[in-house]
């Protein structure tokens, strides 16, 4: 049909494990899909591993075991063990409620290397409200003290939106207090729970501008000390991000029942029909499935990224982006001011000034209305 | 920029990891949530970080190992380490 051999790719750096959607958290800004994934469901112990043993295979250099929840899986020793047998460096990104010293020694006896602990807010009463969970930010803290007594780095994530901008520098305190040699001060990405909670969330430009000035003034003063990794929200960007560092370049994702996706999101796009480890290899999927090779380099760019000087840096945004907001996936991601549909992304600020509505949490069955 | 004095004592920061990758044929510096792809100069330089050598130590071990001037090597090789020193890889 097609005698143009598909473009060459590297082999792909990281592993984004998803596995599970269960979590006792119910932040409306999960970046998890709105139609969640049952524990029945699940892939098993030997078919996570079996996966690891594939991507290690094909040049996968670190493991980030995910969820939902990842420690709610009663599995996750062993599911580490093997990422860390393999030689990937083994990332736990975690909310942390469900850990405590022996789980945590059994995942350091396993191999783990480095834990994300998210944070909803450093002020207790509005971390709970935010991630819908009684008590969670004070075991959080206890957990933090833990990953630190066991030897392991840790990276504080704060999750950054309008309604807990205000604390950024005392996030930044609270990271480096912990010990962490990492911060990322994020800011809620606008995909799935995030879009349908979008009007309680999208920060306002002075919130924005806030965050950036304190988030540049802390990476001078803790320069090799602290790494602070700082993620803008789209609707206020000029260029879009390099959303997964281009799409099938460098990152696969697994979600909890095994479909292999460029990216967490991919799932609401349409068109795809994406591999499962039940049917194929990663390395048939990295290197030969129509899914991954759809957006891969840049010769499916259109204009005007194609003759854009910063194609081969943003490899065009994001697809779920361009997708969500214009409902074509192949155009240029409209957080680039080039974009023809850049206005659509400013016609939302408003959302920003007016009065928050209610959260929409995140859980099985959460109540859709106000979805789009 | 604070100066490296050549009795400073170079080694990976916390959580980081230094291995070759057989698929790449290439050396990596792993991290928490970031990797580094040396090139083979720096790899070179990065063999020696061992927790034990000295900045003076590594620069004296490449100065007898490539025929270059020790001053120029002492230069290269403190901006290397200084540049991951900064980006949280090296604790120098």
């Amino acid at each position: 049909m097609n005698a143009i051999p598909p473009p060459a790719a590297s082999p792909p750096m990281g592993l984004i494990a998803e596995l599970t959607h269960r979590c006792p958290l119910q932040c409306p800004y999960c970046a998890n899909p709105l139609e969640l994934a049952r524990a029945a469901g699940e892939l098993d112990t030997q078919t996570w591993q079996r996966v690891f043993d594939e991507a290690a295979a094909i040049g996968v250099l670190q493991c980030h075991l995910t969820g939902g929840e990842p420690t709610a899986r009663r599995d996750i020793v062993p599911i580490v063990r093997r990422a860390a047998e393999l030689g990937m460096y083994t990332n736990l990104i975690t909310a942390g409620v469900l850990l405590d010293e022996r789980s945590i020694a059994e995942l350091v006896e396993a191999g783990l290397e480095h834990v994300q602990l998210s944070f909803q807010d450093v002020e207790p009463a509005n971390a709970d409200r935010i991630g819908n969970f009684k008590g969670g930010h004070a075991k959080k803290l206890e957990v933090a003290a833990l990953v630190k007594a066991a030897g392991l780095p840790l990276t504080a994530n704060f999750v950054v939106h309008r309604q807990n901008a205000e604390r950024v520098p005392e996030m930044i305190e609270l990271g480096t207090e912990l010990g962490a040699g990492r911060i990322e001060v994020a800011s809620v990405q606008y995909y799935g729970w995030g879009l349908t909670n979008r009007a309680a969330l999208l920060p306002t430009r002075a919130q924005l501008d806030a965050t950036t000035e304190t988030v540049e003034e802390a990476r001078v003063r803790l320069k090799g000390k602290v790494v602070i990794d700082y993620v803008v929200p789209d609707y206020y960007a000029m260029r879009p991000k390099s959303c997964m560092g281009g799409w099938a370049r460098r990152l696969i994702t697994i979600t909890p029942r095994g479909r292999v996706l460029p990216c967490h999101a991919a799932e609401i796009l349409p068109g795809f029909d994406f591999p499962s480890v039940h049917e194929k290899t990663l390395a048939e999927i990295w290197y030969s499935d129509p899914a991954f090779l759809r957006y891969r380099g840049t010769d499916w760019m259109p204009e005007p990224c194609r003759s854009c000087d910063q194609k081969e840096i943003d490899w065009a945004g994001c697809r779920c982006q361009a997708f969500q907001i214009t409902g074509d996936a192949s155009c240029t991601d409209p957080a680039c001011s080039l974009s023809p549909d850049h206005a659509m992304m400013h016609a939302v600020l408003p959302e920003s000034e007016a009065p928050p509505p209610a959260f929409v949490y995140r859980r099985i069955g959460s109540n859709l209305v106000g979805a789009k | 920029m604070e100066a490296a004095q050549e009795d400073a004592v170079p080694r990976f920061g916390p959580g980081m990891r230094f291995r070759f990758d057989d698929v790449r044929n290439a050396w990596i510096v792993l991290g928490p949530e970031r990797l580094f792809l040396p090139d083979e100069q720096a790899a070179e330089i990065l063999k020696l970080v061992d927790g034990s050598r000295t900045l003076g130590a590594i620069i004296d071990d490449l100065a007898a190992r490539f025929a270059a001037p020790r001053d120029v090597l002492a230069t290269d090789v403190t901006a290397m380490l200084r540049d991951l020193a900064d980006k949280g890889a090296i604790r120098l």
